[in-house]
């Protein structure tokens, strides 16, 4: 599979990472040759296969729906690029 | 050098608990020796005052009679594992001055058995590389050389380069390291040293930083199959914060090194026989099979058909699983931020300038076969092989106890080798990612030289939740191929 730059673009904006236009081909150029590696999949006839969910023969656990921690605000926010008033803060969403 | 960097874990604990020596005087050794060996680059953070506090609570804790099982042991930490207090970086910038205000559950049991820490250990950024080439903070360089070349600089292999460099130059008495599709093992073999990982579930996951969660387990690298086992029975245990990890009792991992492998089946899987594959490997590993044989072992040729499809199915499960669980690096919580005009723009900015390029490619291939339209074709594809790959596992352990393999299909190669071709680097796992698809244990032990005089190991894969028997058969390759004599520095 051979991907396109406008292809490329529309990964990188899904994936959210700016890719100058300069990059675009250089990296269409690696993730065509990486996809090739991994189309030698479909040699493979997988009908009937069960796709694998969890790699450890049991089932998820689950836990009560209660709170374990909480009251942990500025441990929550000690790392925050920007914050203000005890949130997180953002460049303006809605105008 | 101390001699006391040159002592095993092992033989540093008897020495501590006879009273030779104190964790105070070990801390000492190993932090001049990490001064002396900062050409290596295994470091991203050292922390020689934390090392010092704890090595004066170990030793006050030995005389009140309470010493664990690593009491006073000074150790690496691989940069993946949070710790509270402590700068962790995963190898990348858009993490750089992240203090995590908690502690992962792995080094957390470490600290609890008395261990040491000495800092955090370099590793290709987000775990993503297999020559430590592509951390932020630079590359290691392995302590060995080519004997015919001794000024080229040699990868330490990856992810986990920084503790597998560390521990062959006797920078730390062991290591903890994370294994996805080869990252203990492989640089385990590059470096000399051994490299286990468990079973998947068998160590908590919790305070780890993801990269692909289905196949992430945390294990040990040391310089004995006995440290490994020393270190596992402390790393492993069941964590009600992880939901993968296994509620199951952990045995006495270093009871079963006993040396005792009569009637032992061992598997030999053809598959493994790949073209091309240099003679040193495949003679090392005829060796290796007829080791095992001498110690009383028999060998069984079986079959794994699915394995050339293990690499191509690992390139789309793992992306994926990167795909998303890097997602959360957005710039708001913490890490790095690049201002822009919108929040969207401030995404892009933040991940375009804190990812290096590896990291970019796995994520946009994630983010390729999890789209709409592609997702069936890619990801449920590959799912499907991995219920294949599982299978042949299972099928070759009705006729044998534990496989034999060699590690990785080369010696290390030299920094700037090798780089161009994503698709050629990703070859250097080509022997341990059937393994971890299945989430299988597998241990590399160290077990000679190749003709460049650079070390190989050979590896052992075991059932689910056998630790034991890898751990066993492991300690009689080492034994057998006299190890301790390779020791780098």
């Amino acid at each position: 599979m051979s991907l396109d730059k406008a292809t490329v673009a529309r990964i990188a904006h899904l994936a959210r990472i700016r890719l100058p236009e300069e990059e675009l081909e250089p990296m269409a150029k690696e993730l065509s040759r990486m996809l090739d590696f991994v189309e030698q999949l479909n040699e493979v006839n997988t009908d009937g296969v069960e796709p694998m969910t969890s790699v450890a023969p049991h089932t998820l656990r689950q836990r009560d729906d209660v709170v374990t921690d909480g009251g942990i605000q500025d441990k929550v926010l000690a790392n925050a690029p920007e914050k203000v008033g005890g949130f997180f803060a953002v460049p303006k969403v809605v105008e | 050098m101390s001699e006391l960097v040159r002592l095993s874990i092992a033989e540093a604990r008897d020495a501590l608990a006879a009273g030779d020596t104190t964790s105070v005087a070990l801390t000492e050794a190993y932090l001049a020796a990490i001064e002396a060996g900062r050409a290596h680059n295994a470091f991203v953070t050292e922390t020689p005052d934390r090392a010092l506090d704890m090595a004066r609570a170990s030793d006050a804790r030995r005389k009140t009679g309470e010493a664990g099982p690593l009491e006073g042991i000074p150790l690496g930490i691989k940069d993946l594992f949070c710790t509270e207090g402590v700068q962790t970086t995963a190898g990348s910038h858009i993490l750089e001055g992240f203090v995590p205000q908690y502690e992962s559950s792995v080094s957390a049991n470490l600290w609890r058995d008395g261990a040491v820490m000495l800092g955090k250990l370099n590793l290709d950024e987000f775990a993503m590389g297999s020559a430590n080439i592509t951390s932020h903070f630079g590359p290691v360089a392995n302590p060995w050389k080519r004997a015919d070349d001794p000024d080229k600089v040699m990868v330490p292999g990856g992810s986990s380069g920084g503790s597998a460099a560390a521990v062959a130059a006797g920078l730390v008495a062991g290591a903890t390291g994370t294994d996805t599709g080869g990252s203990i093992r492989q640089p385990a073999s590059f470096c000399g040293i051994v490299g286990m990982k468990p079973t998947y579930g068998r160590c908590s996951r919790w305070g780890i930083v993801a990269f692909a969660s289905s196949l992430d387990q945390a294990g040990p690298m040391t310089r004995t199959v006995r440290d490994s086992a020393i270190m596992l029975n402390s790393m492993c245990g069941f964590d009600p914060r992880d939901s993968t990890s296994v509620d199951m009792a952990v045995p006495d991992f270093e009871s079963v090194l006993t040396g005792d492998i009569r009637g032992m089946k061992i598997g030999i899987p053809r598959e493994y026989r790949v073209e091309g594959m240099p003679e040193d490997i495949d003679r090392l590993w005829r060796q290796g099979i007829e080791w095992l044989h001498e110690a009383g072992a028999e060998t069984v040729d079986v079959s794994l058909p699915h394995t050339k499809y293990a690499l191509p199915t690992y390139y789309i499960v793992a992306p994926a699983e990167a795909s998303s669980n890097l997602a959360r690096y957005d710039g708001v919580r913490y890490g790095q931020r690049v201002p822009g005009g919108s929040l969207l723009e401030m995404y892009e900015n933040t991940r375009e300038a804190g990812f290096g390029r590896e990291v970019k490619r796995r994520v946009m291939i994630g983010t390729y076969v999890l789209s709409a339209g592609y997702y069936d074709a890619y990801y449920l594809k590959a799912q499907k092989l991995r219920t294949l790959i599982s299978q042949d596992f299972a099928q070759a352990f009705e006729k044998c106890d534990v496989l034999l393999t060699p590690t990785a299909p080369s010696t290390a190669f030299a920094q700037g080798e090798k780089q161009d071709d994503p698709v050629a680097m990703y070859l250097n796992d080509v022997f341990t990612v059937p393994a971890s698809l299945a989430g299988l244990p597998g241990i590399s032990v160290p077990a000679g030289l190749g003709s460049d005089g650079l070390p190989l190991g050979l590896q052992l894969i075991g059932k689910p939740f056998d630790e034991q028997t890898v751990l066993t058969a492991g300690g009689v390759l080492e034994s057998a191929a006299g190890f301790r004599s390779f020791l780098a520095a």
